[in-house]
């Protein structure tokens, strides 16, 4: 800065940041001594301040464990598919755990790996990267990078994660359901999960709490960005991870709420025995089934699809968002082409809502619609690629600090590029009708999901870690996880493009094997891919392990003290207006006010080498020289 | 505004609470009201889009007012509209400062949503007895599942508005704006539980 601003306390002249340093002392030497005391004016009951908290960073860091642990546990679900799927009909004792009815001698049936297909999915993406991105990162950044207070409904917050923690208590109950949990994949198409056993009903019951929680959350979001932002804070201001938080917000919005019907539907065809979804004269099991019939599958693909081609977005858009943040701190530069990609989000936000039924090519709906879809599919390949080059591009010239989270970074870029290529294919009614329902398909969606979406949430927990803590994350032990996890995951999925191509459907019990033309290529790629799955498991040892001792610490008030509020020289407001990490309450001292864009770095001509959205401009020189002392400041401003 | 902040220390201060920002001309609820009922008429849409589907594929469509109680059914579309009318009366009321008038209004309006329930109780019960169940045709079924939904939104007002009525309105003693607001929050769902019906009478029962 050229000129250090001073203002006035009390009868003395301080210059203000170091104001503000005293003012922040005070205060936590307030809030100590009210500790101490037991009973001040802040002090909240143990449930109030870690159960039942309205704070928005204690509910994301809430949503952050409990979706983490979802993730691992989705992840152990497939580790066991992939051991039946590289070695098919061997008993191996981890598989007793599923108990005998499911695995028999450590043998996997098939209606059990039926169980753990569907329930991966549906643990992975409604109960794992959902509430990840938006209920971890989106509740506790989103509100400390646009200067609020807390979120707009501090209690409906609450609910919000209270509705998500029992729908998936009510998914793992599913397991214990008689005739097991649901077994109908995570898109439950009828007519076989209206059919399925009683597990199908827990999962819908589920999906409804799962829904409301995602409701109210993005009610809450949108209140929040529109109404709470700072002052100054226009729009074009937004950190880009905020613009993704806002357009993923309308998407759960707008998207859930057919799925909710859709499930209310279900649950009449398979409590009150109505037809919805069950067309006439359906024989199971060599028996006419007795309902009225009439209904249409295809009905519940398109509410279905309706929902979950928008949820895809949902996935992409807060990674998107993390990614752009740890890129612009760490190239040093502001992105390329920021209004682009804003506009880009919001074009992606609204074409999502009319490209579902490319999902359902094959279902004869007709080549009229497959026509539309596939245009509008086309179409929106564009703003992602607008996003995506624009990262590439911002990475032109920048001297990036290759550290754990921009390492992150850096390889969502080509993995969501390989997951996004690879759709394109899938997009065309022609070319889909030999791709459809291959490995192909499961390659190119794990992609976009798994080294894009997931790697982008490790960077993000590599990159916040020191915000929620006043800790940072082991560098070297976040490398090795990184390393070991891009090998390994690429050794996962891309043998499956060439799985796909030669024709291996996807959901086989034996992975092919029983097929002569998949029999080759199934035995030659799927020992690898499960070897290579393991390896997976075994990366994220020195993630669980740094992640613990580091919380932990943090939690037995350990902090890093040479630390520093704003380890990454960021220009962000939840990096530079408060503390890391931020106050209990309130989370700033003063509301913050906003003066610049949201990516000043290297900005020419200015000495700073990176400035902080809330920092003032500067005033004019003054006559006479560009730096007084500062007592002549004082009495000029005097 | 003080009173307040001490009695429960857990409250904190947001802005925009009761007093519109400036710059959108909302304050927070209203604006969380109206994107709420943006996804309900996702929710709505999507069953309303469920029954063109399932009629226009369908051989034959039981025509409702061949066996519906198409008179009751007008009774209950006229006490619904005149429902959203006491609302406004109460909110206006609540406006002016009245609380004895607001309330009066606000009884009016659950008194009708109980007129309205209890009609709809027994056209369900006559279905019933009639040996017309949500699994005989798919007609039924929708019937069923939609005005069944909508019994269901009935409820959930009844509920807000008596706790607005009883242990919710202490707070007009001390925040009488954030009280009014809420009656008016409560108010526009309210409008949009009865538009849906008025979509829903002639679709299932005049169509």
């Amino acid at each position: 800065m050229a000129l250090r601003r001073q203002i006035r306390v009390g009868s003395q002249w301080m210059y203000a940041d170091e104001a503000h340093k005293a003012l922040r002392e005070a205060l936590r030497v307030m809030e100590d001594e009210k500790a101490a005391e037991g009973h001040g004016g802040h002090h909240q009951s143990f449930i109030r301040r870690y159960v039942f908290s309205t704070d928005h960073k204690w509910i994301g860091i809430q949503y952050g464990f409990t979706a983490l642990l979802f993730l691992l546990l989705g992840f152990c679900l497939m580790i066991l598919m992939r051991l039946q799927l590289g070695w098919p009909g061997q008993a191996f004792s981890i598989m007793k755990v599923l108990g005998e009815s499911r695995a028999p001698g450590g043998v996997l049936l098939p209606e059990a790996y039926n169980q753990l297909g569907a329930m991966h999915g549906t643990i992975m993406i409604f109960l794992g990267i959902v509430p990840l991105a938006v209920g971890a990162f989106g509740n506790y950044l989103v509100p400390l990078q646009i200067g609020a207070p807390d979120m707009a409904f501090p209690k409906l917050n609450m609910a919000s994660y209270w509705c998500y923690f029992p729908g998936g208590l009510i998914m793992l109950a599913s397991f214990l359901a008689p005739g097991g949990t649901a077994q109908s994949g995570w898109t439950s198409y009828p007519p076989l999960s209206v059919i399925a056993s009683q597990g199908q009903t827990w999962w819908l019951i589920g999906m409804v709490f799962l829904i409301t929680s995602s409701l109210l959350g993005s009610v809450n979001f949108i209140v929040t960005i529109i109404q709470l932002r700072a002052k100054g804070l226009t729009y074009m201001r937004f950190p880009f991870f905020v613009h993704a938080q806002f357009v993923t917000s309308f998407l759960l919005l707008l998207a859930f709420p057919p799925l909710e019907a859709a499930a209310v539907l279900q649950l009449m065809d398979r409590i009150a025995g109505t037809s919805f979804f069950l067309p006439s004269g359906l024989v199971v099991s060599g028996q006419a089934l007795a309902n009225a019939g009439g209904g249409n599958p295809l009905l519940w693909q398109h509410l279905f699809w309706f929902l979950a081609h928008p949820e895809v977005y949902v996935l992409i858009l807060p990674a998107m968002g993390i990614v752009a943040e740890i890129i612009a701190n760490n190239t040093r530069k502001p992105l390329w082409g920021y209004k682009s990609m804003v506009f880009a989000t919001v074009f992606l936000g609204f074409m999502s809502f009319v490209v579902w039924a490319h999902h359902m090519f094959l279902t004869g709906m007709g080549t009229t619609i497959s026509a539309f879809f596939q245009t509008t599919t086309m179409i929106i390949s564009i703003p992602s690629v607008i996003i995506l080059s624009s990262l590439f591009i911002s990475l032109w010239g920048g001297s990036i600090r290759f550290n754990t989270p921009m390492l992150f970074a850096l390889a969502f870029l080509p993995m969501f590029g390989i997951g996004g290529l690879t759709g394109l294919p899938l997009g065309l009614a022609a070319s889909d009708i030999h791709l459809h329902d291959t490995y192909y398909v499961i390659g190119h969606f794990h992609y976009v999901v798994a080294p894009g979406t997931i790697f982008a949430m490790f960077a993000g927990i590599y990159y916040w870690f020191p915000k929620a803590t006043g800790r940072k994350l082991n560098d070297f032990w976040g490398k090795v996880h990184f390393w070991v996890s891009f090998v390994c995951i690429n050794g996962i999925f891309f043998p499956m493009f060439a799985q796909g191509l030669a024709g291996v459907s996807r959901r086989l019990y034996d992975g092919g094997m029983q097929y002569a033309h998949a029999k080759e290529i199934a035995s030659q790629t799927n020992p690898f891919m499960s070897i290579c799955a393991i390896g997976l498991l075994a990366a994220q040892v020195p993630f669980i392990l740094n992640f613990f001792y580091n919380a932990i610490a943090a939690a037995m008030g350990r902090r890093d003290e040479g630390l520093g509020s704003n380890p990454w020289q960021a220009t962000t407001m939840e990096w530079t207006a408060t503390t890391s990490p931020p106050l209990a309450h309130g989370n700033f001292e003063v509301l913050p006010m906003v003066y610049r864009g949201p990516y000043e770095y290297s900005v020419p001509g200015e000495t700073a080498e990176y400035i902080p959205q809330n920092m003032p401009l500067a005033e004019p020189a003054p006559r006479g020289g560009s730096l007084l002392p500062a007592t002549a400041v004082a009495m000029r401003e005097n | 505004m003080d009173a307040h902040a001490s009695a429960g220390h857990a409250e904190l201060e947001i802005p925009y609470n009761v007093h519109p920002r400036p710059d959108t001309g909302l304050y927070n609820g209203k604006l969380g009201v109206w994107l709420f009922l943006a996804s309900e008429v996702m929710l709505f849409g999507a069953l309303f889009s469920s029954l063109i589907l399932l009629r226009t594929g369908a051989e034959s469509w039981p025509r409702g007012y061949e066996f519906l109680n198409v008179k009751l059914a007008t009774f209950n579309t006229f006490i619904l509209i005149l429902s959203s009318v006491t609302v406004v009366m109460a909110w206006s009321h609540l406006r002016l400062g009245d609380l004895k008038k607001g309330r009066i209004y606000i009884s009016a309006t659950v008194l009708c949503a109980l007129i309205f329930l209890t009609a709809k109780a027994f056209e369900y019960s006559h279905e019933f007895q009639e040996g017309r169940f949500p699994k005989t045709n798919n007609f039924l079924a929708i019937y069923f599942t939609m005005t069944g939904l909508h019994g269901l939104h009935i409820l959930g007002g009844v509920i807000v508005f008596l706790y607005f009525l009883g242990p919710g309105a202490k707070m007009w003693a001390k925040e009488p704006e954030r009280y009014t607001n809420r009656i008016e929050i409560v108010g526009l769902y309210w409008h949009f539980v009865d538009l849906v019906w008025i979509f829903l009478f002639p679709i299932l029962y005049l169509m």
